[in-house]
């Protein structure tokens, strides 16, 4: 009986898991380029992720006006309209993911490197002030007024805490990216009327079956999944390879220093290492809303977590890794849970992650984001 | 005054490698510093490139103070080294390493062919292996590219940290005709050598490093037969 099932639904959980897989694939990139830059694990990249899907959901709700339900149908779109408001907010969370990877890489790590960075400085400033007057007050436009007043002697201390020269323990970082993670998802948590409530994403697009493999059917949003994901990873390793930031990427990952010798300014690649990874984020929120048609302040954790396991499975610091690793543990979840249960579903995710690191410690492909080539 | 160093003071952690030294290279010298191992020799070169700190005294170029700027910005200025180790990147070809220096310059310089065609009739062997991975190289070779492609970034000081070591002595004496060609095209050339003998012989000038002192100065010909120069770093 439980055989049958398996045979029948086995094509089946192929197309989903490839394309939960490349999902995962598109936020492991981000772990990945900011290891081999840095040598640091981003835990904050979940939290990237997760402010793309509210890029999605505001520029379909707020910028193209589009209401969940329309006379209690689904707001399906078509044709031209349909493919302007995909890449619309596809743009919108690629920005949205970027710019808060950006943000990220200045005020919750570049301070620490002792760059001796005064805008990490100020905005760090004014977000403690922020949060600070949250404690006596929650009105907005008080806490503004008050933020702003403290940003100006806070960022003096700041300025003197991150100095130039003074770097800061592996640790730091670490603590940092856990912080900044928390304050992000739970800055979302407490935004808008509702609190912690799952958001239902507008559904534009109708998701009929395209056509059938080997009996399974194959939907129209997977395939826009796979095209678009594919196209990312190709746009990306053109960049990597061909360009001359690119190449700097891939010299500071090989040796930072030899490429600060060769005149490579290491915090401008360092800052387009995180605009890439957190655009691969934003495509990746993207696709995820397409599927799952929803979002809440706590869905990069789980995501984040698993395409970090993505990551160290293909080989962390390695282009294609990522890929090979995100579509092997995509798969893997999928049969896994169809054999034992759904409920063993993360179970199976991270006994292939140990059964893999058991045999290859460095994951599938290796380690080198130097190496990465197209 | 090419490089001028004053009373350079540079520490590691809680370390002091480099105790106050002043040298400095003229327009179309080459210069050699030689010491034993933990003599600051590297530190020196590192410093200058601009990857540490200093924590006190000065480093100008042509006049002007670079202690403090930024690393990328000395490379425009005109100074490039070949760092110790050789510092080739593994993952790409040495074709790809030799645009690495041009990566001030833009990834699409007009000079850079015939840069890199000056380059291979150098060193022809980068020729031939213009496709393989720098990591596949053998040491003679890496440092070869090294020193190549310290050249594309059209530099007018190189710096040279230790260019023949871990190298057969048919390579280091070919290494060091080299040093004097790309000198006599114009390119100062400050070098660290533990190979003191050949580093003296090719060298203009010549300073002694002792832990993080300038011990000894002069013309490279006079510190060859310096008797404490010779006890000390030359054999006898």
């Amino acid at each position: 009986m439980r055989d049958w099932l398996i045979y029948r639904t086995f094509w089946d959980l192929t197309v989903s898991g490839v394309a939960l897989g490349l999902i995962y694939a598109l936020v492991a990139l981000g772990y990945t380029m900011v290891y081999g830059v840095l040598r640091l694990i981003n835990f904050a990249h979940s939290e990237i992720f997760m402010v793309g899907t509210f890029g999605v959901l505001i520029s379909l709700t707020q910028v193209f006006g589009i209401n969940l339900f329309e006379d209690g149908e689904y707001p399906y779109r078509s044709g031209i309209v349909l493919v302007l408001i995909l890449l619309g907010s596809t743009v919108a969370a690629m920005v949205v993911s970027g710019a808060g990877a950006v943000v990220l890489e200045r005020t919750a790590y570049r301070p620490l490197r002792g760059a001796g960075d005064t805008f990490g400085a100020v905005v760090l400033a004014f977000l403690t002030g922020l949060i600070a007057s949250f404690l006596f007050t929650d009105s907005m436009m008080t806490n503004l007024m008050i933020a702003a007043v403290i940003t100006g002697p806070l960022a003096v201390v700041y300025v003197r805490i991150f100095r130039k020269g003074r770097q800061a323990p592996r640790l730091a970082f670490l603590i940092s990216a856990i912080g900044a993670s928390m304050a992000m998802a739970e800055a979302v948590a407490t935004w808008g009327p509702d609190e912690r409530v799952v958001y239902k994403t507008p559904r534009v697009l109708e998701k009929k079956v395209l056509f059938n493999f080997f009996g399974a059917d194959v939907r129209i949003d997977y395939v826009i999944v796979a095209f678009g994901a594919i196209l990312m990873m190709t746009a990306l390793l053109l960049f990597v390879n061909r360009t001359r930031l690119g190449r700097g990427i891939r010299a500071v990952a090989q040796d930072a220093e030899t490429a600060r010798i060769l005149g490579v300014n290491v915090n401008s690649v360092i800052l387009v290492t995180f605009l890439l990874g957190g655009a691969m984020a934003g495509g990746a929120a993207m696709m995820f809303t397409l599927v799952y048609d929803q979002t809440r302040f706590n869905i990069g954790f789980l995501l984040g977590v698993k395409s970090f396991t993505a990551a160290v499975l293909g080989g962390i610091g390695n282009i294609k890794g990522a890929l090979l690793g995100g579509i092997v543990l995509g798969l893997a979840e999928n049969y896994g849970s169809s054999i034992f249960g759904g409920q063993w579903k993360d179970v199976i995710a991270f006994i292939v992650l140990l059964v893999v690191l058991m045999f290859r410690p460095t994951g599938i492909l290796g380690e080198s984001l130097g190496k990465a080539r197209v | 005054m090419l490089l001028e160093v004053q009373d350079l003071h540079v520490f590691y952690g809680k370390i002091e490698a480099i105790k106050g030294i002043s040298f400095n290279v003229n327009e179309g010298e080459i210069v050699s510093l030689i010491g034993a191992n933990g003599a600051g020799k590297t530190t020196t070169m590192r410093t200058i490139s601009g990857v540490r700190p200093v924590a006190q005294g000065r480093i100008l170029f042509e006049g002007q103070d670079i202690t403090n700027m930024a690393p990328h910005d000395r490379v425009k200025l005109g100074i490039c080294q070949a760092p110790e180790g050789r510092g080739i990147f593994p993952g790409m070809t040495v074709r790809e390493n030799l645009d690495m220096g041009t990566y001030i310059r833009g990834y699409k310089s007009a000079t850079k062919a015939a840069d890199m065609e000056h380059v291979i009739s150098l060193f022809p062997r980068l020729g031939e292996r213009i496709s393989q991975m720098g990591g596949t190289l053998s040491g003679g070779e890496q440092q070869m590219l090294a020193i190549g492609r310290a050249l594309m970034s059209r530099p007018r000081l190189m710096l040279l940290d230790e260019p023949s070591m871990g190298l057969a002595p048919m390579l280091i004496a070919q290494i060091f005709s080299i040093v004097k060609q790309i000198n006599s095209e114009g390119i100062s050339v400050l070098m660290v050598e533990q190979n003191a003998t050949q580093a003296l012989k090719t060298a203009h000038r010549g300073y002694v490093l002792e832990t993080g002192y300038v011990m000894k100065t002069g013309t490279g010909a006079d510190l060859l037969v310096d008797p404490a120069v010779r006890a000390a770093y030359l054999g006898g």
